[in-house]
């Protein structure tokens, strides 16, 4: 490590008064894609449990996402068909929901693929440091192969699952649990 | 390894960690897995007004006018250009325009709070509001907030991702501040004090205050011996 590599400004947390800067209008988390953006399209409803299992009510939320080719976007800009970003702040009930489209798988950096997966970044009141977590969709046959997977101990691989409704075809739904038994898995990037 | 430079996740006199904090260690992504580039965030062209607070409704804000500048530099020192900035702070009376905030102190018709800009080719932004208020909290008894301004950066990378608060200098509160001390390190607490800037005072006008924020590579990045281009 070179001496004079400068060291990261330290995190804090985003507080609870963050919406009138980062999320001042819900509609803008939406707008992951656009109408013209192919794909399977599909709702995410993303839901913040504290160590009590009580909603967080006052989460931020970032995705960010593949297209259905397996592509970030490169570039984009305002008005852009897909932003593969969005975000948005949790409601009183911990939960927010995107509209969007399945992505499809990206590259493992090592020759294969991963299988498809939504990257969240989240941030709260309390979290001192934001988190990263992956949103994988249960029953797809790549879930076997992917090697971030791979790495997380079998038990809680169930952690990064989202899980199809029953009664809303299209609609997942997945729970990111700060603590306890079901503490979901987070990353370090 | 702990790293003293930022803070702890549970940091129990931040009460609100003791409930939200992950107790589990975070697991590692390989530095072979594909890198990704930072989300481009471009809902809303950034407007003329957007890195002006004291410009954004029809009458001036109360308060003290201050300048808030600096330069987003990468760990190596590079500046890190065309990158999103946004801020958001309460107004000169210790108030957020947001409707959880019931602290008996006035509302500014004028002050919304909130600014965002993108960094120049060297790395600067520029922000022009108000010196916002410190105001109390429920964290403990007597507890309160330091003046502070709320900044989010994107810089390079989905792992450069940075929310962070900017202080200003010799504030008596940092001491009983859990937020700030839950940093062990005091060098990297000292580091998010703004400082004040005779350079960047405009006569007449407005007070200066510099604020350079260095963001992070991928972690794994420090191991790699070959230097980066």
């Amino acid at each position: 490590m070179s001496p004079s590599r400068l060291i990261p400004t330290a995190s804090q947390t985003v507080g609870p008064f963050f919406e009138v800067a980062l999320a001042p209008d819900a509609r803008l988390g939406c707008l992951v894609t656009g109408p013209a953006t192919r794909g399977e399209r599909i709702r995410l409803s993303l839901r913040v449990l504290d160590g009590d299992g009580a909603p967080v009510p006052d989460a931020l939320v970032e995705i960010y996402q593949a297209n259905t080719n397996g592509e970030y976007p490169a570039s984009s800009s305002p008005g852009a068909e897909f932003h593969g970003f969005g975000r948005l702040a949790t409601d009183t009930d911990g939960v927010c929901v995107f509209d969007t489209i399945r992505p499809g798988r990206v590259s493992d950096g090592r020759g294969g693929l991963q299988a498809a997966h939504i990257n969240v970044c989240l941030f709260a009141r309390g979290l001192l440091r934001h988190l990263y977590t992956r949103v994988y969709f249960a029953g797809d046959p790549a879930l076997a192969g992917d090697p971030l997977l791979a790495l997380v101990p079998a038990d809680r691989r169930p952690t990064l699952l989202a899980s199809p409704s029953e009664d809303r075809p299209g609609t997942w739904a997945f729970d990111i649990h700060l603590q306890a038994d079901a503490e979901t898995v987070f990353f370090e990037l | 390894m702990q790293d003293d430079t930022q803070p702890r996740l549970l940091y129990p006199p931040y009460q609100s960690t003791v409930r939200r904090a992950p107790m589990k260690p975070a697991l590692r992504v390989p530095p072979d897995f594909g890198d990704l580039a930072a989300p481009v965030f471009g809902y809303l062209p950034i407007g003329a007004a957007d890195n002006d607070l004291t410009r954004q409704h029809e009458g001036e804000p109360l308060g003290e006018r201050i300048i808030v500048s600096g330069r987003v530099l990468d760990e190596d020192g590079r500046p890190v250009p065309q990158s999103l900035v946004e801020i958001w702070q309460c107004n000169a009376a210790g108030r957020y325009r947001h409707a959880i905030d019931d602290h008996p102190a006035p509302l500014d018709p004028n002050f919304s709070g909130a600014g965002r800009t993108m960094t120049d080719a060297e790395g600067r932004y520029r922000f022009l509001t108000i010196k916002p208020g410190a105001y109390p909290w429920r964290n403990h008894p007597n507890a309160w907030r330091p003046a502070h301004i709320h900044f989010s950066l994107f810089g390079t990378s989905f792992a450069t991702r940075l929310v962070t608060q900017m202080y200003f200098p010799n504030d008596p509160l940092f001491p009983y501040d859990p937020i700030m001390q839950s940093i062990p390190d005091g060098a990297a607490r000292e580091r998010l004090v703004s400082s004040f800037a005779l350079d960047l005072t405009e006569p007449e006008w407005a007070l200066g205050y510099r604020f350079d924020i260095v963001l992070r590579g991928r972690r794994a990045t420090p191991f790699e011996p070959q230097a980066r281009s």
